[in-house]
């Protein structure tokens, strides 16, 4: 299990242009809200921890295609489903390999844009934690609606009307997280509702985008 | 024992549940008319005025079996998806097909409805109150479900891939109504509820009552007939179906 976890990042980290993308993107959406909406610190303060939230779900929207598609294209997907491992647990193993090579970084970059946005650098530990309880999450469920959407081709907008409802409790929690700590308050609630739902979709999540693989594959 | 699965056997059946569900559809559609008539020509003209809100709050007889359907449409749904996922009954499948576009037109009534009702009774059209975003939301899945249907056409593929939809929707729910309930009480919002006052008096329910029963009726006809034209099409190839349609042209 190690080996194929080691596997998989090689190959995912030999495609560093998709990796980076949706960094890029994380980035350049938080550069655009002072333009668009003030430059003053307090106001962007204000917006930081929602916007910071919104921008890191999109990034993960953005990215989610790219899990599954190489594998799907190229039969690799195919060969999974004959291994003598559980499906499950391989795809799992595959998400969070993933996820260390696309979450984990956008968690780390996430205090240098609370930085430009002026959060206060009292809150940056928290938007640290919400990002890294938070992202698993979303990944976990993006990736049972892309293996879903794999037959469809590139670039379609049903997998972000499928996904997004289902991050709303993630964003809802992260962001608010965020904003009690800059407010000077508690964020612990927030944090411990954000793993509480990690831990569920943990348990439930590689299950379902187990399954979603199968019907892709048209194996089921 | 055997007699009772095969009772249950035959409703898997396309071409016997086409005969069943076509000698029922008269009866929910004449049931729907003669409810709905009662239910909107008691409600709009006969039950008293609200006292405080006169005449507007009549468009409860139309929000609430719309909201009612909405919820319960995708219950229902997700009950059928557990029965394509696990025992593969095409009808199922056929089921959540039909049901799908009629809970979405539900819950955008319902929505819109209690739009133009929050105008006059809460002077906005649009609130971010904790019921509404859910009810939004929702609006959103029943979107994805017809969207993967949409995408894939008519195959096992989609609807297997509509069903997983389904009960993820279905589990999520829950979750979404309780993270909006959270976020609604750390926002403070301007502060109504939606909760219908329970002490109405029974003229007043009575009409809202019979309405949602003949909006279930409604479901039931528009959903059978439209399951009755997807399995002509899928079975278009058959025998019976061939020997239906030549009959009948």
């Amino acid at each position: 299990m190690g080996i194929l976890l080691r596997t998989e990042m090689r190959l995912l980290a030999r495609r560093g242009a998709e990796l980076f993308n949706p960094l890029g993107f994380f980035v350049l959406v938080c550069a655009l809200f002072p333009l668009a909406v003030s430059p003053e610190a307090e106001r962007l303060g204000g917006l930081a921890p929602g916007v910071i939230w919104v921008a890191a779900v999109l990034a993960v929207l953005l990215s989610l295609d790219s899990l599954f598609r190489h594998d799907f294209v190229s039969g690799a997907l195919e060969q999974l489903l004959f291994s003598r491992h559980s499906l499950a647990r391989l795809l799992a193993l595959r998400v969070f390999g993933y996820w260390v090579l696309t979450g984990l970084p956008l968690a780390l970059l996430a205090p240098v844009l609370g930085g430009m946005l002026h959060l206060p650098v009292a809150a940056w530990p928290v938007l640290v934690q919400s990002l890294l309880l938070g992202t698993p999450t979303l990944v976990l469920l993006g990736a049972a609606a892309a293996a879903l959407t794999l037959p469809l081709g590139r670039a379609n907008l049903l997998l972000a009307l499928l996904v997004l409802p289902l991050f709303m409790p993630v964003l809802i929690f992260g962001s608010s997280a965020v904003a009690a700590a800059s407010a000077g308050g508690s964020a612990a609630g927030q944090l411990a509702f954000l793993g509480a739902l990690l831990i569920g979709v943990a348990a439930v999540a590689p299950h379902a985008i187990a399954a979603a693989v199968r019907i892709a594959v048209h194996l089921d | 024992m055997k007699s009772r699965w095969n009772w249950l056997h035959q409703w898997a059946s396309p071409r016997w549940f086409y005969r069943r569900s076509g000698a029922c559809i008269p009866w929910c559609a004449v049931a729907a008319a003669g409810l709905l008539a009662v239910a909107l020509v008691w409600g709009l003209a006969f039950a008293p005025p609200d006292y405080q809100q006169g005449d507007s709050f009549r468009i409860f007889y139309i929000h609430l079996p719309a909201a009612v359907l909405a919820q319960s449409v995708f219950a229902g749904m997700a009950v059928a998806a557990l029965v394509v996922l696990v025992w593969r009954v095409k009808l199922a499948d056929l089921f959540i097909r039909a049901a799908a576009p009629f809970g979405a037109s539900m819950t955008a009534l319902a929505l819109g409805t209690g739009a133009i009702w929050g105008k006059p009774a809460w002077g906005t059209w649009w609130e971010w109150d904790a019921r509404l975003t859910a009810t939004l939301v929702q609006f959103f899945l029943y979107l994805g479900v017809i969207g993967m249907h949409g995408a894939f056409g008519s195959t096992r593929t989609g609807g297997r891939a509509a069903a997983l939809v389904c009960v993820l929707g279905a589990l999520n729910l829950p979750i979404i109504k309780f993270s909006v309930n959270w976020w609604h009480t750390l926002h403070q919002p301007a502060t109504f509820t939606l909760t219908a006052p329970p002490a109405m008096p029974a003229e007043m329910w009575l009409p809202a009552l019979v309405a949602v029963l003949g909006f279930y009726a409604l479901f039931a006809a528009v959903v059978l007939f439209q399951m009755q034209s997807e399995i002509l099409y899928r079975e278009r190839h058959t025998d019976w179906v061939r020997r239906l349609v030549d009959g009948a042209a």
